[in-house]
């Protein structure tokens, strides 16, 4: 018997491993359904087209195939996708059917499904399907779109969306930004800049899948998702199938980085047409499928106005944001910026703050939350603009952040964001992070090649980041028109064995809530990890859940665990007064066990669980149950922040950038699972760390995608990468029991700006002050080679 | 259909099939070795890396009819008499994996890695998974995984 908190903290090995590593996964494409039949999806190659005429017959008298269906012949049939977040009352948005009907809005839209028996049969039919499009003119690129000179989708006039302001004066949380930047103007320092956030592809390592089977009285759907419950209400409010018969199972699931927070159309239709063959279908996507069709991120411009004192004090910070939805606004698409606009002022004290965001349609693949969701948008900016205010004045970046971030005996504090950060300790991470880095050491070793005039300049980046995690109270969501809210439920059932079999409503797919979830209730059960089992990710198993994302797992489904823990030894309490024959204020219940003070007797959890099970010796009115629920609404958003820098070589002849070193120290509060978070860690960094050097979805100036496989996508490789450093500081949040912060987007949120800082901090003496994402050989080389004659290089 | 006779996983098997249908889709739609995956279209994942003779290989890259006559290893054949290998028990000792949709390739490739090459430096691991993406990890672990192997069986 384990004995009090032995387990968090406790490097355990991941309970998910096993299967993982023998290959007896679970994986939804590997399901077989008697009669089942596949479905090929044809998908327009142009961004923007008429629909002419669709000819089925070839493909429907091809062998095999059993129907093919378009738009116009499923009409209601087939539902149409929800948007849960229109973050303003007048939001401009297109209905989103799962697959066009008349008109094509982006290269890759379903213009017709073939069924068939099998998935090879299927697809060789669907190059069969005979459409006859009308080319229309394609809004592409995001700036002209703004601007409506070419309609995405003509019919609604605009392709402005909807457009979203926070206003310090206005609401109260500060003074007036322009104000402050007149003030800075006659007598300090404006910095003004435009970031460019490129597109990018989430990638996740499994392609998405989805099998449905309509036989017997509910209909099962499985899919590598992120999020079955939501998927569950947004399928029974759109299809018109009672909620209680429809069961939503995310098996094994290879990653999602938000790229699986969606509901798609390739769900909706294996829906419709299982439903209307009364038979399972299952679709699998293709790689290629997946990146031109599967939702993208970021995709932003960014106008930015900082303005400071002459001495480096911030005084305020004006934003104006682009954000390409893509062809429609997709589940939270729309509210991506809207998350981003609570973190720009990081954590930095400053007292005007102005944001401002005109979401807009295009005729590209949508966008939607891509790991960080906003928040690695904001982060870039602020942090790159003080990088940019130190070199005005001249001083060390580290300095100039100093100066301006909240420090640790100012917590809690409310930010002119209005959020209240509740803890932190930006110096200690920061020292601790310079200590690892050989911060000096690095700094003297750049002087001394900029002196030689060395051709392999040496660049510090630095982030000192904070996020918001743990999405997240429900009163906040339904301010921000959110249309769900951010609790999060778990339940405790004590078997009659003792052992104890655990349910989330989070649904883990690679972060390893089975292992760290049995550590939670291990520790405030008292029972042995092993005899801990955590099911998730099934809505007849976990009937209520609102599912992963935004580092919410933890923070808010860890703290439902806690709390449904409790309940259960409460329960437990009188039975072992009574079983005791003791009395209640007589027990305490410490390391499993209940024991009368000052005796030896005393009772394990898990005995008191089987003599509940027998219910023969109960208390009077007391229920034979010790199993418990709970449902945590949190009362606030957690704070983890962190110190990273990293050290780039830049070859000035060629452009090259090789990193170098890479140090983080990160503050996510208590850990319960430091392997688990290291790797988390390191996967967010390698993800942000992509942003900046490699990835970008390019698409042609027909709205043809052109990195649309992976010859063209470039995901990082094992050697493109190098090894970190990472170390943590610790101030436990103090709005949850365990203290925990969310550490699932950390990395990517901070990598970014850290390694474009020290890219560009490599070549700032060469007079260069910007290179736009992704920071190519290309793009390096002519922002060196042509900073004389312009100022920096943009593109 | 050609007829195509082979050995997976220890176990001899006999079957027609198409000459268009891949290794990959062989050993999972007709033998259930679903433990092999597929990630991409264009093999540059490395998701569905089998053995092919105690070589790796890309099981996408590979018709089935090429395997006429081969031994095939594939994840679910790694492991002997309940044994785990020694580097899926490294993966799972160095946290090596997240959603482990990578794994079996990875796996099946370092395993190949080390044979080759049973004392390799960090940046010949960085070289030799380069056909190997994953998504989760940032690599970090896997390489620690690849060198806590190569320790054991050197050691
Ligand atoms: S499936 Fe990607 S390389 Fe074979
Ligand atoms: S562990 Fe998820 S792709 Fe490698």
């Amino acid at each position: 018997m384990t004995t009090t908190a032995t387990e968090i903290g406790r490097d355990r090995r991941r309970k998910e491993d096993q299967r993982l590593i023998t290959g007896r996964t679970r994986w939804t494409d590997n399901m077989t359904l008697p009669g089942m039949l596949h479905l090929a999806m044809v998908r327009s190659p142009f961004a923007h087209a008429r629909i002419t005429s669709i000819d089925t017959s070839a493909a429907a008298a091809a062998p095999n195939v059993v129907s093919v269906v378009t738009g116009a012949e499923l009409g209601e049939e087939m539902g149409v996708l929800i948007n849960a977040w229109p973050i303003t009352p007048d939001q401009v948005a297109p209905v989103h059917t799962p697959m066009a009907v008349d008109r094509a809005t982006f290269a890759g839209e379903i213009v017709a499904v073939v069924v068939a028996r099998s998935a090879a049969a299927a697809r060789d039919a669907a190059e069969l399907v005979d459409v006859e499009y009308d080319e229309l003119p394609a809004a592409l690129d995001l700036k002209e779109a703004a601007a409506d000179t070419v309609l995405a989708h003509p019919d609604l006039g605009t392709n402005k969306s909807a457009y979203w302001v926070f206003d310090s004066a206005a609401a109260g949380t500060g003074g007036d930004v322009e104000e402050a930047i007149g003030t800075a103007r006659a007598d300090g320092i404006v910095i003004e800049r435009e970031y460019r956030q490129q597109r990018l592809i989430p990638a996740f390592m499994e392609p998405r899948s989805v099998v449905v089977d309509p036989t017997g009285e509910q209909l099962t759907v499985w899919s590598a998702t992120q999020i079955p419950h939501i998927l569950r209400f947004a399928m029974a409010a759109t299809l018109g199938i009672p909620e209680s018969k429809l069961r939503v199972i995310a098996p094994d699931v290879g990653g999602g980085f938000g790229g699986k927070l969606q509901t798609t159309p390739e769900e909706w239709l294996a829906v419709v047409l299982a439903r209307r063959l009364g038979k399972p279908v299952k679709f699998t996507e293709t790689r290629s499928e997946s990146l031109i069709s599967g939702h993208h991120g970021r995709d932003q411009w960014q106008k930015l106005t900082l303005a400071a004192t002459k001495d480096g004090t911030v005084t305020g910070l004006k934003v104006e944001l682009l954000a390409d939805l893509g062809s429609h606004v997709s589940l939270v698409g729309g509210g991506v910026p809207v998350l981003g606009a609570f973190m720009f002022n990081a954590i930095y004290k400053f007292p005007a703050y102005h944001f401002a965001c005109q979401t807009v349609l295009t005729n590209k693949t949508w966008t939607d939350a891509y790991r960080g969701a906003g928040r690695p948008e904001a982060t870039f900016a602020i942090e790159r603009l003080m990088d940019e205010l130190a070199a005005e004045l001249g001083v060390d970046p580290l300095v100039v952040r100093e100066q301006n971030w909240i420090k640790h005996e100012e917590f809690p504090f409310t930010t002119v964001a209005g959020l209240e950060y509740d803890s932190g300790n930006y110096e200690a991470a920061t020292a601790r992070a310079k200590e690892l880095f050989g911060y000096d050491e690095l700094r003297a070793e750049q002087q001394r090649r900029r002196d030689a005039d060395d051709p392999v300049q040496l660049g510090i980046g630095i982030s000192t980041f904070t996020e918001m995690c743990g999405l997240a109270p429900s009163r906040v969501l339904g301010q921000l028109d959110y249309g769900a809210g951010g609790w999060e439920h778990a339940s405790v059932r004590m078997l009659a064995t003792g052992k104890v079999e655990v349910i989330t409503g989070a649904s883990a797919h690679g972060q390893g809530h089975e292992t760290a979830f049995s550590q939670i209730v291990a520790d405030r059960l008292g029972v042995a990890f092993e005899d801990v089992e955590v099911l998730h990710g099934d809505t007849q198993i976990a009937a209520k859940g609102l599912d992963t994302y935004g580092s919410r797992s933890l923070v808010v489904g860890g703290e439902a665990l806690v709390r449904a823990a409790d309940k259960v030894i409460e329960k437990a309490r009188p039975i072992a007064a009574h079983l005791l024959e003791a009395s209640v204020e007589d027990l305490e219940f410490s390391g499993g066990t209940f024991s009368v003070r000052g005796t030896d007797a005393g009772m394990a959890i898990g005995e008191i669980a089987t003599a509940v099970f027998a219910a023969h010796n109960l208390p009077d009115g007391v229920e034979p149950s010790l199993d418990s629920d709970a449902t945590y609404d949190p009362v606030n958003f957690s704070f983890p922040h962190g110190t990273h820098l990293c050290a780039v070589e830049v070859d000035t002849e060629t452009g090259r950038v090789r990193m170098r070193s890479y140090v983080c120290v990160d503050d996510v509060g208590n850990i319960i699972n430091p392997l688990i978070v290291a790797g988390q860690v390191h996967g967010g960094l390698v993800q942000g760390i992509a942003q900046a050097l490699w990835e970008e979805a390019v698409y042609d100036d027909s709205g043809t995608l052109v990195s649309g496989s992976f010859v063209d996508y470039l995901l990082p490789t094992a050697a493109d990468t190098i090894s970190f450093e990472i170390d943590h500081t610790t101030t436990p949040s103090t709005t949850n029991t365990l203290g925990t912060k969310g550490v699932g987007e950390a990395g990517t949120i901070a990598s970014t700006p850290a390694v474009v800082n020290a890219v560009v901090d490599a070549v700032r003496h060469l007079g260069v002050h910007d290179i736009a994402m992704p920071c190519t050989p290309e793009r390096v080389w002519r922002a060196i080679h042509m900073s004389s004659s312009a100022e920096g290089a943009d593109q | 259909m050609t007829r195509i006779s082979l050995t997976v996983d220890g176990q001899q098997v006999v079957d027609d099939v198409e000459p268009r249908m891949l290794l990959v889709q062989y050993l999972r739609e007709r033998l259930g070795k679903t433990g092999t995956v597929i990630g991409c279209d264009t093999s540059n994942c490395g998701a569905c890396t089998v053995h092919l003779d105690g070589r790796s290989v890309k099981s996408c890259n590979v018709l089935a009819v090429q395997a006429d006559g081969s031994e095939v290893t594939t994840i679910e054949g790694l492991a002997s008499n309940g044994q785990l290998h020694p580097v899926q028990e490294a993966f799972r000792e160095c946290h090596g994996l997240q959603c482990g949709f990578c794994t079996p390739g990875m796996i099946m490739q370092s395993v190949d890695l080390l044979e080759e090459n049973p004392d390799p430096t960090e940046q010949e691991i960085r070289l030799g998974l380069e056909g190997n993406l994953c998504r989760c990890t940032g690599y970090h672990n896997i390489v620690r995984s690849v060198q806590a192997a190569a320790k054991g069986a050197t050691s």
